[in-house]
């Protein structure tokens, strides 16, 4: 039963994704509706795609020199955003002077979207790898910060007299206590910061950058080459969906006997 | 009874004209007034009285999880002030860590006091086995039933070797028949582990199929009302006549509250 839904479930996602490409051949190469300097077809598209591995025209790079130099930026960014953020998040909800001294500075910058940042970051550090990585560290730090903070708030009170009862000390309780019981809800902040890192990375290429998958999109806009848009498009969406999948393993793997909460 | 070899009787606990108020800003609530209490060793006290009537204040006081307004407790001769690894407690809902399995919540004592792993997973493996778990040790709470969690939470208790265990309504979240279940079980595991145990019950029939004395609570603030010493012998049977008598009684002169 359990087996014949999960079969029924995939064949209808298959279907989705071929309907799709079915819809967009329709209109574009059977139908003629556009043309390919507006919108080309699936097959131009493929075309393209493998030709974009070696050819570095029209906007200076190959689709994996693009890849790599929007992946280093913002896992860079994100790295940081996690190793600072989830400490902090942590501190700020187990120290109570903590708590104080960062909360207003951090309440007013979390209503700042990273990507304000971006246009000062460019002045402050000019085009290129640092101003980038700094934009995605602030896009990702906020969520780690606000997840690690409730997590920690969500210690049961009744956790920490069993411990006390057992004559733990306040350090054992809060990395025996306090971090196990926040894990769940960190996990949920780094998976949620790796979303609005990336696509801060894309955006931020879009306004500043001179490589990057967000850069050749913008190239390829003011030359009218749709098809490498797209690929552009499909790439950044597949680098996203596998990021996702990856921190979806980790996240299983780490949070053990506690159910996930979205 | 148990006695030392002096022939005296041995006293664990002890509390002296304990008063507990709890204090807001505007308003002060007594919860515990004057109350005296002797435990003895190995002794099953089952503190009985109405719902919020103070039980497990009074619990917590001796645990040393608060602190007494006044009076004092002492536990095998020491004055309690903060919670200790001599005393244990098993709580109301279930309290295990849900991020630990069976094992590691069981060992959780133990490895706290930084005792080698060898040595204490040997021991929580013999608390396991007392609590009739064998096989789930690598489980997580969240796959066992209620009945399974407690038991893990009677083992863990256990594990840490306490001279005194502490009960607050352990049993009151399970269903009917794992509740009678759990009762005997408790019996079976406190008689092949004599430990001084104080439980804390709403439930009468339970007071008094457990207990070798039944301290019957006043209604808030709460003191001693009357004790009755059960001599029915173990196991007992709760359509006994002499049970249903001593039920009978016990209810009826039980403070009514809504």
């Amino acid at each position: 039963m359990e087996k014949n839904s999960d079969l029924k479930f995939k064949v209808i996602s298959c279907c989705s994704v071929i309907g799709f490409i079915a819809v967009w051949y329709l209109c574009t190469d059977i139908l003629q509706l556009t043309t390919d300097i507006t919108l080309p077809g699936p097959v131009k598209v493929l075309h393209t795609f493998i030709d974009k591995f070696t050819n570095k025209s029209p906007d200076g790079g190959t689709l994996l020199q693009h890849m790599w130099s929007s992946l280093r930026v913002a896992l860079s960014g994100y790295a940081m955003g996690i190793i600072i953020g989830v400490p902090l998040g942590i501190l700020m909800a187990w120290y109570r002077p903590v708590d104080l001294l960062a909360r207003p500075v951090f309440d007013f910058v979390k209503a700042i979207p990273g990507l304000a940042w971006a246009p000062l970051l460019i002045i402050l550090l000019g085009i290129g790898f640092m101003s980038k990585a700094v934009t995605i560290f602030v896009a990702a730090l906020t969520p780690c910060v606000l997840n690690a903070y409730a997590g920690v708030k969500q210690t049961r009170e009744v956790h920490m007299w069993v411990a006390r009862t057992f004559g733990a000390t306040r350090r054992q309780m809060l990395f025996k206590v306090a971090i196990p019981t926040a894990l769940p809800h960190i996990m949920t902040g780094i998976r949620v910061a790796l979303g609005s890192a990336w696509m801060s990375i894309v955006a931020a290429e879009l306004i500043a950058s001179s490589s990057g998958l967000g850069y050749m999109i913008q190239q390829c806009r003011g030359i009218y080459r749709p098809d490498v848009i797209i690929v552009g498009m499909l790439m950044i969406g597949f680098i996203g969906s596998v990021l996702t999948w990856i921190i979806g393993i980790i996240e299983r793997a780490v949070v053990k006997g506690q159910t996930h909460d979205a | 009874m148990q006695m030392d070899n002096t022939g005296k009787i041995e006293v664990m606990i002890q509390c002296s004209h304990v008063e507990k108020t709890f204090f807001t800003r505007m308003t002060s609530t007594p919860v515990i007034r004057d109350l005296d209490l002797k435990v003895r060793k190995n002794e099953f006290v089952v503190l009985f009285g109405p719902g919020q009537c103070g039980k497990t204040t009074v619990l917590n006081v001796m645990a040393g999880l608060e602190t007494a307004t006044s009076g004092t407790v002492t536990v095998n001769g020491k004055e309690v002030s903060t919670p200790g690894p001599d005393r244990g407690f098993v709580y109301q809902t279930t309290a295990l860590f849900p991020w630990y399995t069976v094992m590691q919540n069981v060992e959780y004592g133990p490895r706290a006091r930084g005792m080698s792993k060898k040595e204490r997973r040997e021991k929580a493996q013999y608390y396991i086995d007392l609590v009739g778990l064998q096989g789930f040790e690598d489980k997580f709470p969240n796959q066992l039933s209620g009945g399974m969690q407690q038991r893990v939470g009677i083992a863990r208790a256990y594990c840490n070797e306490p001279s005194v265990l502490f009960m607050d309504e352990p049993f009151g979240h399970l269903d009917a028949q794992t509740r009678y279940l759990m009762q005997e079980e408790i019996i079976r595991i406190w008689e092949k582990e004599k430990r001084t145990v104080v439980f804390v019950t709403n439930n009468i029939e339970e007071a008094v199929y457990l207990a070798d004395r039944v301290v019957v609570l006043t209604n808030c603030p709460t003191s001693v009302k009357k004790e009755y010493q059960i001599d029915l012998p173990r196991p007992r049977n709760y359509t006994d006549d002499r049970f249903l008598e001593l039920r009978t009684e016990i209810q009826s002169i039980v403070d009514k509250t809504l």
